[in-house]
């Protein structure tokens, strides 16, 4: 028998601090790692009688932000107090937007995103407890100095169909954002957040299961790592007939559970009002001219001129523009030698070099200068270096820095050529030391051709050119 | 000296001090004895030092436009280093570490802070009866309430306890215990003074503005009250200077009356009738026109206020928790169990009441039908008054249906306590300014009467209540003279 198959549907929920001088609604400057509660004042603390007065860069920002992700702007957006007693809210309530957002619509990639409005952060809880968490804490702190950091909210459509397609879209999320400049967006650090609302639905049905929502899946590996095991704990729970309960779900990363969060009184009513200490936000088309001016050339664009004018395949030019620090050493190479450097060649060696500074690296912090890269490539194209040698030179580069050539010169890892003299009698020699393969090759079979070429590599020490090599095989052997 | 001091009025006082005849020092000492010996409850706390002069780079009293005349200010505005507990006890003692803009505008144009006065608790009643510090008495007679909220600053004017004084009017807050303690009270056009420093009530609806003994007092505080402040994302600047009133007639004004307000629905007493009645027949000999008009939703208006206005307050009382400053009742067990001992503990009834109101007003599933219901008829009353001032320059009414009422009289009912904000509760809504000024006396307690007029028509209200005020000669003294031993004149 058959068992149904079942494909998850996946929605985002990602939180963006924004980098402003200061906070949402007053002058304190934001915080980054200093003593708790240094960064407060009468109006973040909620202190009777405040007033929240709007932070102009913040509305800029979740302008370009709007723009970048190809939304509708609201001309008059609203701002809303969202109820809750907690101890990380001094007012009792969050300033936020409800029922007229900032921006509406919009889509980054094959996503389409739902709304992005602006609100203010939440103080920091500190929990005195093993697991850091509320449960079984026996004291709890309030660290106000990120209460009121400017945040931007991007809820996008049920678009998502598996856990590493939102990994990877959140990838895409945060290099825009990196690119556009209006946050550190750092999920250790916080200043980028994801949730994930959950649900699975039989393969090819178009209707929408009951969905939980995730939280805490504070790294790209954990967001994958939760949705999966939601994934499976749902369709377990479905196959064994039983019912998905919507609820909200807290990631432990170290057990890669999914514990069940505020259990109790689960449905919060917020009692959303219209806050009347704000007037409305009215976006004039000069502030969003202004916004649309400010735009970089946003990562997905990026991709699409590197495979249009680069030539660049499809793979490749994602994997260096959804990577802002990569695509920006792609093209310094690229400027840095000119004329006749193949922009294919020089991107086939982006990966060689991540995989040895490693892959959180930005390479611009490396002892390669994206002009030694693109030399290396240029002796590698020019067939002065052979592919193999030119790995150890990057090797090389990458553990001390310094001129590609220099280093071909001094360890005497130049190709060995026909015209060299030397490289004909080695093949001579290998073709005499397996007479089997060469037979083998002389009557067609070309996969036989591997070791001789392996000797000749041994005995050349990978400085022979592999086309070379293969050239004066089927020259020897009479095969033209 | 003291008694001729206490009978200058503000404005008068403030050019004794310029002319040199009357010193800022001795006139500060002055109000302050008689506040500190206050029997009337009017104050929560009283200056305990005359000021040694005006801060570094700021006119000295005598050259400062309001002169070093002391002002008592509502409980509710946060004053630095000063408890400021907006009437209740879940803030009592709290001293802010700011002030309010108001507050500080004031003083610095020469207006010391005397006393912080006593008020229904965060703004909430017409009695004062709902004080956590208790009542506040009407120097007319102590047996009644002075009104309310701002109940502590209109007794503590009348009786002579502080030259001038601010309150805030939510839904008639100024008007009406000015009307009930015979002294002029302005509410102003919504944004023209900035409510930083405010302990919110109705945040859509509160608005600070003067009690003073005459008109003239009121022109010259609110000069120095108004204009926009970049700590209220509200405030507006104000579009013209406010100007000491000097019309002497009414000719060419137009006075509406509003029968659903004034008619036999408001249920006015007879007394504050006749002496509405006879203000209105004073307007006339000074040249005024005075026509029904209609305000065809106004009689809804409390309904609305009494959703809007608590639906705003559960939102801005929720921040009194105990965590972080003000009263905390913890029982060692848990954070809600903390939340709620310190609020049950720290509130009033009438408090409590209007959190549960709006908090119920704004549940998922009856926002709409309540909420939603009154922001609407809110935008209906507001289009009314439009309306009306197409034909007229004020809408007039008596202030208070009824004169003081005796303490505890109305305390067990909240709906009839509701009823003395009938005629004061729809301007708010339409974020008008209105004026309460005393037209006489009715049983020997005082009758207010009240103008309304357009968004920032403030030059031209306090312009017409001048003229009405000089004609109707009240004679507010009898309240100052009462034996201080707490008998009534």
């Amino acid at each position: 028998m058959n068992a149904t198959e079942y494909e998850p549907v996946i929605g985002l929920e990602i939180h963006v601090q924004l980098k402003t001088r200061t906070k949402m609604f007053c002058g304190c400057e934001l915080s980054f790692g200093e003593e708790p509660n240094v960064h407060t004042c009468p109006v973040c603390l909620g202190l009777p009688g405040t007033l929240p007065v709007l932070n102009a860069r913040a509305v800029h920002f979740g302008l370009m932000i709007g723009l970048a992700l190809g939304c509708e702007i609201a001309g008059r957006s609203q701002f809303h107090r969202k109820n809750y007693f907690y101890p990380d809210l001094p007012k009792g309530y969050q300033i936020s937007q409800y029922d007229v957002p900032l921006c509406t619509g919009g889509h980054l990639g094959d996503v389409r995103i739902h709304r992005v409005h602006l609100e203010e952060d939440a103080a920091k809880l500190v929990h005195a407890s093993a697991s850091g968490r509320i449960h079984g804490a026996e004291r709890s702190a309030v660290d106000f100095n990120r209460g009121g950091t400017p945040l931007v909210e991007i809820v996008t459509e049920p678009d998502v169909h598996s856990a590493e397609e939102a990994r990877d879209w959140l990838g895409l999320l945060r290099s825009t954002l990196r690119v556009l400049g209006v946050s550190d967006v750092n999920m250790d650090e916080g200043s980028l957040r994801c949730d994930a609302n959950v649900s699975v639905r039989p393969a090819g049905s178009s209707g929408l299961g009951t969905k939980t929502e995730l939280k805490n899946m504070n790294s790209f590996r954990f967001l994958a790592q939760g949705i999966n095991a939601e994934v499976e704990r749902q369709v377990g729970l479905l196959r064994a007939g039983e019912q998905v309960v919507q609820e909200t779900l807290h990631f432990d990363p170290r057990s890669g559970l999914l514990t069940a969060l505020r259990s109790k009184e689960e449905a919060h009513d917020y009692r959303y009002f219209p806050e009347p200490d704000l007037v409305p936000l009215v976006a004039t088309p000069e502030m969003v001219e202004a916004a649309r001016a400010a735009l970089p050339e946003l990562p997905a664009a990026r991709a699409q001129r590197f495979e249009r004018e680069l030539g660049l395949p499809a793979d490749r030019a994602h994997e260096l523009a959804f990577r802002t620090e990569l695509a920006d050493y792609f093209e310094q190479a690229l400027a840095a030698d000119g004329s006749d450097l193949d922009p294919i060649a020089l991107a086939n060696w982006i990966p060689p070099l991540i995989e040895r500074i490693g892959s959180d690296t930005d390479p611009a912090q490396s002892l390669v200068s994206p002009a030694s890269l693109a030399g290396l490539v240029k002796l590698v194209s020019a067939r002065q270096v052979s592919t193999t040698a030119a790995r150890d030179v990057l090797t090389r580069l990458v553990a001390e820095g310094g001129d590609p050539a220099a280093i071909v010169e001094q360890e005497g890892l130049g190709a060995i050529s026909d015209a060299d003299g030397g490289l004909a009698e080695i093949v001579a020699a290998a073709l005499a030391a397996d007479p089997d393969a060469a037979d083998k090759v002389r009557a067609g079979n070309m996969k036989a051709i591997g070791p001789l070429v392996g000797y000749v590599m041994r005995e050349t020490k990978g400085r022979a050119d592999g086309g070379e090599v293969t050239r004066l095989i089927r020259e020897q052997l009479g095969l033209g | 000296m003291s008694d001729e001091i206490v009978e200058l009025t503000a404005s008068q006082a403030a050019a004794a001090v310029h002319a040199g005849e009357l010193d800022p020092g001795e006139l500060f000492e002055t109000y302050r004895a008689r506040a500190a010996a206050d029997t009337l409850n009017a104050y929560l706390w009283v200056s305990d030092r005359t000021p040694a002069g005006p801060p570094a780079g700021e006119p000295a009293a005598t050259s400062s436009p309001l002169g070093g005349v002391p002002l008592a200010v509502k409980d509710l505005f946060c004053t630095e280093g000063v408890p400021s507990q907006a009437g209740s006890r879940i803030l009592e003692g709290y001293r802010p570490p700011y002030s309010a803009t108001v507050v500080r505008r004031l003083a610095q144009a020469g207006a010391p802070l005397l006393g912080k006065t006593n008020q229904d608790e965060f703004a909430m009643g017409s009695s004062n009866e709902n004080s956590g510090f208790g009542p506040v008495r009407n120097p007319w007679d102590e047996t009644r309430v002075p009104g309310g909220s701002s109940g502590g600053s209109a007794a503590a004017v009348a009786a002579g306890l502080a030259p001038w004084a601010i309150g805030t009017d939510t839904g008639g807050s100024v008007r009406q215990p000015a009307a009930l303690c015979g002294i002029v009270g302005l509410k102003p056009t919504y944004g023209a003074c900035s409510r930083f420093g405010m302990i919110a009530f109705a945040s859509s609806l509160d608005q600070a503005g003067p009690l003073t003994r005459d008109v003239t007092d009121a022109a010259l505080l609110l000069r120095h009250m108004v204009g926009r402040d970049p700590r209220d994302s509200t405030s507006l600047e104000f579009p013209e200077p406010i100007e000491l009133p000097t019309r002497e007639d009414l000719r060419g004004i137009r006075l509406g009356v509003p029968d659903e307000l004034v008619g036999e629905g408001g249920g006015v007493q007879d007394g504050v009738r006749r002496s509405f009645e006879q203000t209105l027949e004073l307007a006339r000999g000074l040249g005024a026109t005075v026509e029904p008009c209609r305000l065809p939703h106004a009689p809804h208006a409390l309904s609305a206020y009494y959703l809007i206005a608590p639906a705003e307050a559960s939102a801005n009382l929720a921040r009194f928790d105990g965590v972080r400053y003000g009263l905390r009742v913890d029982s060692g067990a848990d954070l809600v169990s903390m939340y709620s001992r310190t609020r049950a503990a720290g509130f009033g009834p009438e408090v409590k009441r209007r959190i549960m109101l709006g908090t119920y007003a704004l549940s998922s599933g009856y926002y709409d039908a309540y909420y939603g219901t009154a922001l609407r008829v809110r935008t209906k009353i507001a289009e009314d008054f439009r309306t009306a001032f197409q034909s007229f320059d004020f809408v007039v009414t008596p202030t208070s249906p009824w004169t003081a009422f005796e303490l505890g009289a109305k305390l067990e009912d909240p709906l009839a306590m509701y009823l003395n904000d009938f005629c004061t509760v729809p301007m708010p809504l339409a974020g008008i300014p209105a004026i309460s000024i005393p037209s006489g006396l009715s049983e020997g307690l005082p009758v207010g009467f009240q103008l309304a007029g357009p968004a920032f028509s403030e030059n031209r209200l306090l312009a017409a209540a001048y003229a009405l005020e000089r004609a109707i000669g009240f004679d507010s003294s009898p309240a100052r003279r009462r034996d201080p031993g707490g008998s009534t004149p």
